[in-house]
């Protein structure tokens, strides 16, 4: 055995050494295997193309970056080893990563300890609330999504709800926090249904919503195949509610899989990455999301996503700050904090010492499904 | 006098895990040591349990589910200590262990794989079901051990990787040195007796039903405390650590080492926990290169590496 573990280890050494040395080395721990895989796998390609596009183009400051990226398949476990892999072995000086809350918040006492600027692809809010020195974050969190869903049914008068949410770490997160914040926005929620991630059919639920007297729409919180099947079944049953979901099944994806028919009206947050094609010129977002999807459209030959968009504000946070503050950890981190007005994916940022989200509200846009395209409510 | 067996085999552990470290080119090697220990402990409990007493479990990731979370629970709503939640810990899964080991260790063979299939997954379920109290599926912080802290006031600065190696080793040795001295024990003997043809073992008056019971209490409280190392060196447990993948995880390092051997399951721990690190340069193959690595141990070394090799060496191979 002894002889086993000095090859293994010796294997290690020879492996860790062959990397190429680096001008800037950036880190990356994402999910793009297993069960966050559609999370992950967009968002490592992203990573990688934009790191190729920034060599390419002569890199940050004339040097050029060096991406490492590991696949922690979704495992917080497996997240935290590479995180310090990156860290003390690979010697980092910033990750991008965490497709998962799980994933992150293993991923975050490591940066945290190593004192390494860390941006989160995840959303939970207890990733940046409390505010941590080292950690940022770029997608909106679950609780801006309610509210935004919510200020909605409010301009439509709506005040009475029914809930089915899914059981997995997004659809569970976000009912928390709808549930918690639906007092500001005056929404009584009279029915709170959930299902798992696998059922194939949530006719049972919707149908007590339906018999709960007083719903005047439905809220899905959820991603995945559930979300699509919970629009086919209430177009089954006939049940004439507005229903809302979440912005986790904004993609064309969705469409398809709950059908056109089905889908039809049904409202859900989502950013302008979505809707590029129909934003108006006068958008600031306009070249930003073309020019992203354009590039990664033509060049893996699929759709691109929200949680792709997530990764590209993330490296361009990170190169940003890497051209004003050079490569030294500490420089990067008050670079991304001293952040105001960048243009973004998936809105604009501007970070500050009490907010390393940098996002409000009006990164989200409501969304309607009209003849199985989208279609920009506000 | 000559040395025993049991005492070179821990002699050569406890020398191997103290030496390694001057190899060691960054700190992200005590991370990956100090794992290989956690998952060695765990799998060290399988040994007692399916190379010992011969009865297989499918659900050992539930007790480290729970170890883990006691961790996570105790010190946030009961102000206990992290140190006495990992002993909390270790209560509950042996009285859990205990409380459903009487029944479902009637089963033989497949069907008790499926039984302790149940009780993994259930364990998983509650934990990501009750989100009010394990914050669900995201999981929940745990506070780290105030151990290292009293010891820099004692003037030893240690950095958390190297900490948790010296600690998880430590926690290995007294496991792997409990199951060696189990192993020559009467009680050892018997369980081996039991493995070999529970009809046998029965004829010489060994009280089969509470050896069997003994086997899976002592594996659960292993597992359990390797799930609380592992949750107070994370900071943070997510109900994964009590999934039917962790399970798997645990069965398949006893089995790829050599399951009726303690060095061997922990050769398997060490191999299936460093494969993956060093697999990375394959990217999109790793899955692959990882089940070949699995088939190829099981045809061409089916009794697990270790014991495999040991045979060889010695010139009895099969």
């Amino acid at each position: 055995m002894k002889l086993l573990m000095t090859t293994a280890v010796s294997a290690l050494v020879v492996l860790g050494s062959t990397a190429a040395m680096a001008d800037i080395k950036l880190g990356a721990s994402l999910s793009a295997s297993g069960p966050a895989a559609f999370l992950g796998d967009p968002e490592a390609k992203t990573i990688e193309m934009m790191v190729d596009q920034i060599n390419e183009a002569g890199g940050i400051n004339g040097e050029k970056i060096d991406l490492v990226l590991y696949d922690d398949g979704g495992d917080p476990n497996k997240a935290r080893t590479f995180a310090t892999r990156l860290v003390e072995d690979d010697e980092v000086v910033a990750i991008i990563g965490g497709s998962t809350t799980g994933t992150t918040m293993s991923i975050l006492s490591v940066a945290e300890d190593a004192e390494v600027p860390f941006i989160s692809l995840a959303g939970a809010i207890q990733i940046i609330d409390p505010v941590r020195r080292w950690v940022f974050k770029t997608p909106h969190t679950d609780r801006m999504a309610c509210e935004k869903i919510f200020s909605d049914m409010q301009q439509k008068g709506i005040t009475k709800i029914g809930m089915i949410s899914g059981t997995d770490g997004f659809g569970a997160s976000m009912q928390a926090q709808c549930k918690d914040v639906a007092p500001k926005y005056a929404i009584e929620i009279l029915a709170d249904e959930t299902y798992g991630p696998q059922d194939a059919d949530m006719t049972p639920q919707l149908t007590k919503i339906r018999n709960t007297d007083g719903v005047q729409a439905i809220l899905n919180p959820g991603f995945g195949q559930g979300p699509a099947i919970v629009t086919r079944n209430k177009a089954q049953l006939g049940i004439d509610l507005p229903l809302y979901e979440s912005h986790g099944v904004a993609s064309d994806g969705f469409i398809k899989l709950a059908g056109a028919a089905a889908a039809e009206g049904v409202r859900l947050p989502g950013t302008a990455l979505l809707v590029a094609a129909i934003l108006p010129d006068s958008d600031p977002q306009k070249p930003v999301v073309t020019a992203y999807k354009a590039a990664y459209e033509a060049k893996y030959g699929e759709t691109v996503s929200t949680f792709g968009g997530y990764a590209h504000d993330a490296v361009d946070l990170m190169t940003n700050a890497m051209k004003t503050g050079g490569s030294d950890p500490a420089a990067i981190r008050d670079a991304l904090e001293a952040t105001q007005g960048y243009v973004g994916t998936t809105g604009i940022y501007s970070f500050s010492p009490e907010d390393h989200l940098g996002l409000d509200l009006s990164a989200f846009k409501m969304l309607e499904i009209r003849d199985g395209g989208w279609t920009l409510i506000d | 006098m000559k040395l025993s067996s049991k005492w070179m085999q821990l002699a050569a552990l406890a020398v191997l895990v103290a030496v390694l470290p001057l190899f060691f080119p960054s700190g992200y090697y005590y991370r990956v040591g100090a794992l290989i220990f956690v998952n060695g402990l765990a799998v060290t409990g399988l040994v007692i349990l399916i190379g010992y007493a011969g009865q297989i479990s499918l659900g050992h990731a539930g007790f480290a589910g729970i170890g883990g979370y006691a961790c996570a629970l105790a010190p946030a709503h009961l102000g206990l200590p992290p140190s006495l939640s990992i002993l909390l810990g270790a209560v509950i899964s042996a009285l859990l262990a205990m409380l459903i080991g009487k029944p479902i260790l009637r089963l033989r063979g497949y069907y008790l794989a499926v039984a302790t299939l149940g009780f993994g997954i259930l364990v998983s379920m509650v934990l990501t079901n009750e989100r009010a109290l394990t914050g669900g599926p995201d999981g929940m912080a745990v506070q780290g051990l105030a151990l290292r802290k009293i010891l820099r006031g004692w003037g030893w600065k240690l950095t958390s990787g190297e900490f948790w190696y010296i600690l998880s080793a430590l926690a290995m040795l007294v496991g792997v040195w409990i199951a060696l001295n189990l192993f020559q024990s009467a009680t050892g003997r018997a369980m081996r007796a039991l493995h070999g043809s529970e009809v046998a073992a029965r004829t010489v008056g060994i009280d089969v039903a509470r050896l069997k019971l003994q086997a899976f209490v002592i594996s659960a409280v292993y597992a359990s405390v390797a799930g609380s190392l592992l949750a107070l060196q994370n900071q943070f447990v997510t109900p994964d650590i009590a999934g039917f993948m962790h399970s798997i995880e645990m069965v398949t390092m006893a089995v790829l080492g050599g399951v009726g051997s303690v060095l061997g399951a922990v050769t398997g721990s060490a191999i299936l926990t460093l494969l993956p690190q060093v697999l990375t340069v394959f990217a999109e193959y790793e899955q692959l290169v990882l089940g070949l690595v699995m088939i190829l141990v099981m045809i061409f070394l089916p009794r697990g590496l270790l014991p495999s090799i040991a045979a060889k060496l010695k010139g009895r191979g099969e």
